[in-house]
């Protein structure tokens, strides 16, 4: 099987290892894994923003570039949501590879059928499961299944687990007030876990909930769940 | 009588007076009303959800709630002439009103007749989109709301904040205190325990019920084959409007249509469990036309449109007009339980109400409202009829007013992004850009993120850190491997 690896602009530029996990996890399954460089960005954020017509281009890139292969893995529920979704909608030639576009835990859960990839993380975690994963992919128990065979790994539940962070990309910019009401109880939230982790599926969200527990000194780490998986204890 | 061509848009209490970030700032500060609507709508949502949990075939009953209003939708024209024919046949006056101002001068001008110089009324979501009350007063007519948090609300002369709830906004010692004030007939030794504070309503609105001559109405259904109408309520305090009176009138949004009355089979089950987190609601009303010896001897229905066949013309937007107003969607919004009812400007807040007020007025009169949601999708999972609402905000968010700054800046970006050269490029820049800056964050703080930003960015850093460009893109080690 071919597989490419989406890895979504704000990924490229800001969470690099978010990347690199999801490469080394496929690899130490046996697969190989593909990077088009000609790759760009999903076009959530014009689409999503009120500017589509500034999207499509981007719509038909993705077409161009990952059309032949038989799975396409993105690190972000939010961008795999915007191209299962919304692609079919904006540019009815993007149906079938939006078909075959798969957010992490979907690919490997359903199409690679594992849920124990060999990592190791000594660490309490909590898992926030982000919007777009949960209501738009209906991901469901996919992730935290992965994140339960983590060897030394703690799980611990976060409370109004479901409730939006308060990011909705550029909601956060042009209502500041009201994200960041969300964001605070979001944060105290997380807190109240005790979790020195907290994973998601979308850097996104993360960078906003991160970025609110950094400025409290939280000394909470927000990572993707992809680090965790690909962690092995053997200091990989 | 001929059905008028509506105008485009709509009137009365449909509208923003400020943006929506603006005006949510008073609610977002007040700890409050945070904490009264934190309290309430966790509440009702707890409610909710045990009571849909408990039916089974939940999913099939959405599906059919959506197929129905959709097929009302398809050919409202000819439903309405049926309804209209049903009812007048039955003793009825219909009565059509293109927009908000013409209802209300059809209300003032039928309560004249009729010789009274008040009206008590029905809670209806209708009367307070036209600004009914408001322009019976300017003729002379008192208005009376006689469900209990209506009654509230226009004792403190305030504005509903939640369809179903409409005085969520306070807690009971509020409440208390608006009684106090505004109630003349309230006991001097009023407590704030519910039963004590619903005593007291229940005591001043008899006198209401009993001396009223016309009653004003909306209506949850309007049934086109039998011209029947349909009130759903818990106080029954809208039983003794529509049931005392001489003259009855309702005030009826021409969205409100069912086929048949078999269809309220649906919509009883959907609605009540979807709204109060009841199984069933304590009152149903119903009426076709006049009854001889038995409540109102004068029955008329205005059907209102008020920018509702500009809303019927998009497909795309066009199920917003399927809404039931259960407030389910109100209920599990993150941002309407930070930003209050309020601060949506309209009669309709929340979810619901940020797709359906801009689609009354036309977008570029509300053109905040489509941005007040995260699109987090919980409102399009609770709707029991199944409103995509995610879907039409996105879809508004297209026609709305663009900033002129915003529309650049998007347009660069799309430009960078629409070519891998040029994407890789900028890249590039952005990571040896920010490598000196970062470089410092990390040595001085630890972590390389940025703490304070000019706007538009101001927005972010007031409340978040920002991460810095990383030391090398995903592209360069993957280049290097």
């Amino acid at each position: 099987m071919r597989i490419a690896l989406f890895i979504t602009c704000v990924n490229d530029l800001a969470y690099p290892a978010t990347g690199i996990a999801v490469t080394r996890i496929l690899r130490r399954l046996g697969h190989t894994v593909d990077f088009p460089t000609a790759q760009t960005c999903c076009g959530q954020m014009h689409a999503n923003t009120g500017y589509r017509a500034e999207a499509l281009p981007m719509v038909r890139g993705y077409v161009e570039v990952f059309d032949e292969y038989d799975a396409v893995v993105a690190p972000s529920g939010s961008c795999t949501a915007m191209i299962r979704e919304q692609y079919p909608r904006l540019h009815p030639p993007a149906t079938s590879v939006a078909a075959r576009t798969y957010e992490l835990s979907e690919l490997l859960v359903d199409v690679l059928g594992v849920t124990d990839v060999g990592a190791e993380f000594a660490e309490t975690v909590t898992y926030h499961p982000t919007c777009h994963g949960l209501r738009m992919l209906r991901l469901g128990d996919r992730p935290l299944s992965l994140l339960r065979q983590v060897r030394k790994i703690n799980l611990v539940e976060l409370g109004d687990a479901e409730e939006c962070c308060g990011f909705g990309g550029t909601f956060a910019l042009k209502n500041p007030d009201v994200s960041t009401a969300m964001l605070t109880d979001k944060c105290a939230r997380v807190r109240e876990t005790g979790a020195r982790v907290l994973a998601a599926a979308d850097n996104s969200c993360l960078a906003h909930i991160g970025g609110g527990l950094d400025r409290h000194r939280s000394g909470v780490r927000a990572v993707h769940y992809a680090e965790i998986l690909a962690e092995t204890g053997a200091g990989s | 009588m001929n059905r008028p061509v509506a105008p485009a848009t709509g009137g009365g209490r449909i509208r923003t007076p400020l943006p929506f970030p603006t005006a949510a700032r008073p609610a977002v500060a007040d700890r409050q009303l945070r904490a009264n609507l934190h309290r309430a709508t966790r509440t009702i949502r707890d409610k909710r959800a045990r009571v849909v949990d408990e039916v089974p075939d939940w999913e099939a009953l959405r599906d059919a709630g959506s197929a129905i209003k959709a097929d009302v939708q398809r050919r409202l024209p000819e439903l309405l002439e049926q309804f209209e024919a049903s009812a007048t046949a039955a003793g009825a006056t219909v009565h059509w009103a293109r927009d908000a101002a013409e209802a209300c001068r059809i209300v003032v001008d039928l309560t004249r007749a009729a010789g009274a110089d008040e009206v008590v009324k029905v809670k209806s979501m209708a009367t307070q989109e036209i600004e009914l009350n408001e322009a019976l007063e300017a003729a002379g007519i008192a208005a009376y709301e006689t469900d209990l948090a209506e009654l509230i609300v226009q004792l403190g002369e305030d504005t509903p904040s939640h369809i179903l709830v409409p005085a969520i906004h306070y807690n009971r010692a509020q409440i208390r205190e608006i009684f106090q004030r505004r109630m003349p007939d309230a006991p001097a030794d009023l407590t704030d325990e519910p039963s004590a504070l619903a005593e007291a309503a229940r005591v001043h609105l008899r006198r209401r019920f009993l001396s009223a001559r016309v009653a004003v109405s909306g209506a949850n259904f309007a049934i086109a084959d039998t011209g029947t109408l349909v009130v759903v309520e818990s106080e029954g305090n809208g039983r003794m409007c529509l049931t005392l009176p001489e003259t009855l009138i309702s005030v009826v949004g021409v969205e409100k249509l069912l086929p048949t009355f078999g269809d309220l089979e649906v919509f009883l089950q959907l609605l009540p469990r979807s709204s109060t987190g009841e199984r069933m609601n304590p009152y149903t009303s119903m009426w076709t036309g006049v009854t001889p010896g038995d409540g109102p001897r004068s029955v008329h229905v205005v059907l209102v449109d008020n920018g509702r066949s500009a809303v019927l013309a998009d497909p795309v937007g066009r199920p917003a007009l399927s809404c039931i107003r259960c407030s389910a969607c109100l209920n599990v919004c993150p941002v309407y339980e930070r930003a209050g009812g309020h601060a949506y400007g309209s009669v309709y807040p929340g979810p619901i109400g940020a797709i359906l007020s801009p689609q009354l007025t036309g977008v570029a009169d509300n053109a905040s409202l489509p941005y007040a949601s995260t699109l987090c999708g919980a409102c399009y999972d609770v709707c029991p009829v199944k409103i995509d609402i995610p879907e039409i905000l996105v879809h508004l968010r297209q026609q709305a007013p663009h900033p002129p700054v915003e529309r650049a800046a998007m347009r660069v970006l799309s430009w960078v992004m629409r070519s891998p050269r040029r994407w890789a490029a900028a890249l590039r820049l952005m990571r040896v850009g920010a490598a000196p800056l970062g470089a410092y964050r990390e040595r001085r703080t630890g972590a390389r993120t940025l703490r304070r930003l000019p706007w538009p960015m101001s927005g972010w850093t007031r409340s978040r850190d920002l991460p810095l460009p990383a030391p090398q893109t995903f592209r360069d080690w993957w280049g290097k491997q």
